[in-house]
């Protein structure tokens, strides 16, 4: 059975952490620390198993995988063959590939969701149940179709509708009460600032804002 | 806090802004912000609002996953959303069940019940999956008793990726609730036969898990398993079937005969690494016992030792590793591939050839592997050096040394190894010096070279991981002064000013150890001079009468401290005794003002002793002073004691020595010490460890007893009020190690001198036992040393008794179906493969009749299935063979019994009876 499943990056970084059986969260956190500290010290070109005794027990084995930025971890007992996991996490890794078209670090790091239907799709409850990186992508693929459709609107998308909104009510609103008006959109911009300052991209959809404001105020 | 206002879903973060928003987050403040976004996802999760609900459980779910932080309060808001319309609510509702859900103490998953019914019977294929896939992550008792019969539609499901799913969540739930066997195991046999290679894969993966804690009750399955193994070309399948094959073999013989056939062809054609590794594991731990297989298995180990790829190496030397415990020959075959191994740059690797190599030692290859060995440690880097120490140490001094013949080769070796750059075992070299020090008597003029090259080594000093190693060899040259050739050049190495270097607790065995060389010297000195008027007669009194035949009976090596001792007396004049004694006294004489207490008592011993025997011998080197006679009468009557006391010979101690201790009367043992144990039980001494403790009280105890009242006792008065002190306090603990009793002791001995004579016998009976049966050694020229043990030292109960109830109770209900299966089945005759006809051994003759009578086979079938799950199975098989109708009575009756017993609390139970009654073949007929 596989026990588990991490991806993380070559800073320790986790990108993904899926237990099959129940691991409290600072376990978990504890347990990507201990096996991030075993894979630094390992030079390039060995091989790739771990010893984990410490950390799981004496059955359990773990393999990883060096791939650009990141380290994919498999643990697993005796009931799996070692490298049979190795393909597994090849196969795994193509899947990827298939599905965010040459994968890097930051589609992991953005698709935490469908990071985890493609893995759900290749192991369930540790048991493999899929090897080929088609019909895993294929099967993500009719999952993820309606799924993408329901998407909220992205934040710049929001926030341009939302002033444009604003704008054409403005020019309504305008003639019955100007300082009314003045509270409101002040309210709305204090709001999001708190929030989106941050965004480059937003911080000019605000500048605009506070420049179309403040030609009605 | 009211529910989230329309801004906080207006401008809601989605999971996108989140991980952006923490990207972008300075180091060092990302805690600030994660409490700060959980605040929002609080404020934003008790929206009606579907999609925020979402989005905030989203992020929720993230930070809860990458950042480990807690979100049980969240359980309910998961629920809620999983009944969403939406799927992708859906989805994230579930995904953040399985993630967060603990299934033994999270309470809202009764909850989910309802929901993941409906899901499980609904049309939408991902649906379905969704919460199959959530169900295997969060099953519990309570869902897999409540969602068996929905589970077991879907497990003849037309649509292939369902049914493969629901096979796989079958694992948790027969986990979870055995009777869920009884309903679903049927059907999921049913799919073994099945041709997508999907559901066989899941099937045959799901077997491997479920033969994995109780094989036995899957033998009956083994044809099906077959048809597999020699039909499908599938990898993953094969090595699957090739677990579950490891499994079987070795209960049932004539399985293994079977299928060691098509899996030397599997592993002759197949080109995958992955299968062919396989066959090899399962055919060295099953089926080792066919000799050819085993052959062929080994010569692709050969194969896979020699590849570049060091996975394909690593897995190579484990796989030797199996040979190993079984077939020493194999490895030893492989040696040279092995020994190449060790410079691997991979550390996974060296660490596994170091156990194969370590493996392969004998009594007659030691000496060269060990020379390999530290060859190599010398070159490799700290880490995998100490591994190879710690190796050697541990093999060479398992089972009392038992593979070390030549123990002055050992002890110069472990000298070797302390010397290593990166060392840092000491505690081990150590503890070897000094049990070999006791238990080898003729060990010990060499271990006295080794300690002196040791001690007079100043530059050794300077590293503290080889303190420990000092100390035993100051220990070893101050204990076995009389084997060494130059007392008073130890002296000065124990007194060299870099010893100021060495920790307070190994300079204190320093000092002592000088103690002991000064007392040495001084006794020669005056034994040498045989100054009968010096010596007064009743010094030999009837007590050290006794006390010298003890030394005699434990055999204290006076032969070989003749020829020592002589060339100690081409030193020994009274002006080189007095230089010493001087030297002695310059450099300890600081120490009396140490802080550490150990030193300061130790040295203060010293001094006193100085204090002492100074005046004699300026005495008698100025030859007149008449008054101070009385003070002369006395230092050599004190001398001659306290160098007798030290002469006895030290032995290991046995552990169980301190149960041989009587409590004495009026002493309560306080219940709570057991607590102690509890709490320092990882902190216990090693054994050998309080040597100089021991024996230094010894001493004490001695000259107290025998200066009480006397003038000269105040020059240590105080320090033996301390100890006595001390010992009133603690002296149970210090359990004298050799089988002597100080008089001021009230304790009887652990184990009088009696005692240890016969250890002693016995371990030489045994020893020549040991030659006798051996007797193979013409290349040994000198006879191995008796190294002392006791028998009782290494006793240790383990209780391994504890079956796993869980899977007694799958396996119970696996036996009751699979038997109710065979009986419904058998009719069908897929169990009949023509091969079956060939079958061999004493059984066929009643396969043959049995063809003949349909009833008779059912019966004499169900005495060997019934055994399946039972204990009885070695002696049924006895009796299956005679065949008897009488005996097939008793077997049943036998079977009922373990029945019952098993699941007597099951409410099926007369059920099972019924099909055990019903029951047909069960064992395939090619087994036959």
């Amino acid at each position: 059975m596989i026990r588990g499943v991490i991806i993380m990056n070559d800073q320790g970084k986790p990108r993904l952490i899926k237990f099959y059986e129940f691991q409290p969260p600072e376990k978990q956190q504890e347990l990507v620390r201990s096996i991030y500290r075993v894979l630094c010290s390992r030079a390039e070109n060995v091989s790739n198993f771990i010893k984990a005794d410490s950390l799981f027990g004496p059955d359990v084995r773990l393999v990883y995988k060096t791939f650009a930025t990141l380290y994919f971890v498999f643990i697993f007992d005796k009931s799996e063959n070692e490298l049979a996991v190795i393909d597994l996490m090849q196969v795994f890794v193509e899947t990827l590939n298939k599905c965010f078209r040459e994968v890097c670090e930051l589609d992991i790091v953005f698709n935490f969701y469908k990071v985890h239907t493609i893995l759900d799709e290749i192991i369930m409850g540790g048991q493999v149940l899929e090897t080929s990186s088609e019909e895993v992508a294929s099967a993500v693929d009719a999952i993820s179709r309606p799924l993408s459709l329901s998407l909220s609107l992205p934040l710049s998308l929001r926030v341009c509708v939302c002033a444009r909104a604003l704008v054409s009510s403005c020019e309504w609103v305008l003639r019955c009460n100007r300082h009314l008006l003045l509270q409101l959109s002040l309210r709305v911009l204090e709001h999001g600032a708190q929030k989106y300052l941050w965004l480059n991209s937003t911080e000019c959809f605000f500048s605009s804002l506070y420049f179309l404001l403040f030609r009605f105020v | 806090m009211t529910g989230p206002s329309l801004m906080d879903s207006l401008f809601q973060r989605s999971i996108d802004d989140l991980i952006k928003a923490l990207r972008l987050t300075p180091p060092g403040t990302e805690t600030a912000f994660v409490a700060k976004a959980i605040d929002e996802i609080r404020r934003e999760i008790k929206s009606t609002d579907p999609h925020t609900k979402a989005a905030a459980l989203q992020k929720l779910t993230y930070l809860h996953s990458l950042h480990g932080l807690d979100m049980s309060w969240a359980a309910f808001h998961s629920v809620e959303l999983s009944s969403s319309s939406a799927h992708s609510h859906k989805r994230t509702a579930y995904l953040s069940a399985a993630l967060a859900f603990n299934p033994a103490t999270t309470d809202v998953i009764l909850l989910l019940t309802h929901q993941l019914r409906k899901d499980l019977s609904s049309p939408n294929v991902h649906d379905v999956s969704l919460a199959l896939s959530t169900l295997s992550s969060i099953c519990n008792t309570d869902l897999a008793r409540d969602l068996t019969p929905e589970l077991f539609t879907l497990l003849s499901s037309s649509k292939v990726t369902v049914r493969k799913k629901a096979i796989a969540t079958v694992l948790r739930v027969f986990e979870c609730y055995p009777d869920a066997v009884r309903v679903c195991f049927k059907r999921v046999v049913e799919n073994l036969e099945n041709s997508d290679l999907g559901i066989l894969s899941a099937v045959v993966g799901l077997f491997c898990e479920l033969t994995e804690n109780e094989p036995r009750s899957y033998l009956p399955l083994a044809p099906e398993f077959y048809k597999i193994l020699v039909d499908c070309k599938n990898n993953w399948v094969l090595i699957k079937v090739l677990k579950i094959f490891a499994k079987l073999a070795p209960l049932e013989p004539r399985l293994g005969k079977r299928v060691v056939e098509p899996i030397c062809e599997i592993m002759k054609t197949m080109g995958a690494k992955s299968l062919v590794f396989e066959c090899v594991r399962t055919i060295l731990t099953s089926l080792s016992e066919h000799d050819s297989a085993v052959k062929l298995a080994v010569s692709k180990v050969r194969e896979f030792l020699s590849e570049d790829d060091p996975n394909l190496k690593y897995l190579g030397l484990q796989a030797l590793a199996i040979v190993a415990q079984k077939d020493i020959l194999a490895v030893v075959e492989n040696k040279d591939l092995v020994v190449k191994a060790l410079s691997d740059s991979d550390l996974n690797i060296r660490l596994e050839a170091l156990r194969l190599v370590m493996c392969m030692v004998s009594e007659d290859n030691v000496m060269e592997i060990c020379r390999i060995l530290i060859s190599h440690a010398l070159k490799s880097d700290p880490e995998f050096c100490n591994e190879i120490l710690g190796f050697i140490l541990l093999t060479c001094g398992r089972n009392y040394y038992e593979v070390v013949f030549d123990f002055d080769w050992y002890v110069l070796f472990l000298g070797e190894m302390a010397r290593v750059p990166h060392c840092q075992k000491g505690d081990e070299i150590a503890t070897q010096l000094i049990d070999i020090g006791m238990r080898v008597k003729d060990a010990r003029s060499q271990l006295v070279n080794v300690a002196r090259e040791l001690v007079i080594d100043p530059a050794l000093l300077g590293n503290p991981f080889m303190h420990a190693v000092l100390s035993a060899a100051a220990w070893v040259s101050g204990e076995y002064i009389k084997l060494s050739r130059n007392p008073f050049e130890i002296m000065e190495a124990l007194l060299q000013p870099r010893t100021s270097l060495l920790n307070p607790s190994v300079r204190a065995i320093y000092i002592h150890s000088a103690f002991k060389v000064l007392m040495f010297c001084v006794h020669s000195y005056l034994k040498l001079n045989g100054e009968e008027s010096l010596i007064p007669s009743t010094l030999i009194d009837s007590e050290l009468v006794s006390d010298v035949e003890v030394d005699d009976h434990n055999m204290i090596v006076t032969n070989g401290q003749a020829p020592s001792a002589s060339s100690v007396t081409h030193h020994l004049t009274q002006e080189s005794l007095l230089a010493l004694v001087n030297l002695v006294e310059i450099n300890l004489g600081p120490l009396a003002g140490s802080n550490e207490v150990e030193v300061l008592e130790r040295s203060t011993n010293v001094l006193g002793l100085i204090k002492l025997i100074k005046p004699m011998l300026l005495g008698s080197l100025n030859d007149g002073e008449g008054d101070q006679t009385k003070g002369e009468l006395k230092a050599p009557e004190t001398v001659k004691l306290i160098f007798d006391s030290y002469s006895e010979d030290l032995g290991p101690v046995s552990v169980n020595a301190q149960e041989k201790v009587p409590i004495p009367n009026g002493l309560v043992l306080k219940e709570n010490l057991d607590d102690l144990e509890e709490i320092c039980g990882d902190m216990k001494l090693p054994l050998l460890t309080s040597f100089s403790l021991v024996r230094s009280q010894f001493a004490e105890a001695s000259n107290s007893a025998e200066w009480q009242g006397k003038e000269e006792s105040e020059l240590s008065t105080e320090s033996t009020s301390l100890l006595a002190e001390h010992r009133k306090r603690h002296g149970l603990y210090y359990l004298s190690p050799g089988n002597r009793v100080t008089t001021s002791n009230d304790y009887p001995p652990a184990h009088d001198p009696n005692d240890k004579a016969i250890d002693e016998d016995e371990d030489l009976a045994k020893l020549t036992e040991k030659s006798l049966v051996t007797g193979k050694k013409p290349s040994q020229s000198k006879p191995r040393p008796m190294v002392v043990k006791f028998d009782d030292g290494e006793v240790t109960t383990v209780a391994t008794n504890r079956t796993e109830v869980k899977a007694g109770l799958i396996s119970g209900a696996v036996n009751e179906v699979l038997l109710g299966d065979e009986a419904t089945t058998s009719s069908s005759s897929r169990r009949k493969p023509p091969k079956s006809r060939r079958g061999t051994g004493d059984s066929n003759v009643s396969i043959t009749e049995s063809k003949s009578d349909a009833s008779k086979i059912d019966q004499s079938e169900h005495s060997k299935a019934g055994l399946g799950g039972s204990k009885h199975n070695g002696h049924g098989k006895e009796r299956r063979r005679r065949n008897s109708g009488k005996d097939k009575e008793h077997d049943r009756k036998d079977e009922h019994k373990s029945e019952s017993v098993a699941h007597g609390k099951h409410r099926s139970r007369h059920r099972a009876d019924k099909a055990v009654e019903a029951q047909a073949p069960v064992i395939p007929d090619f087994l036959l």
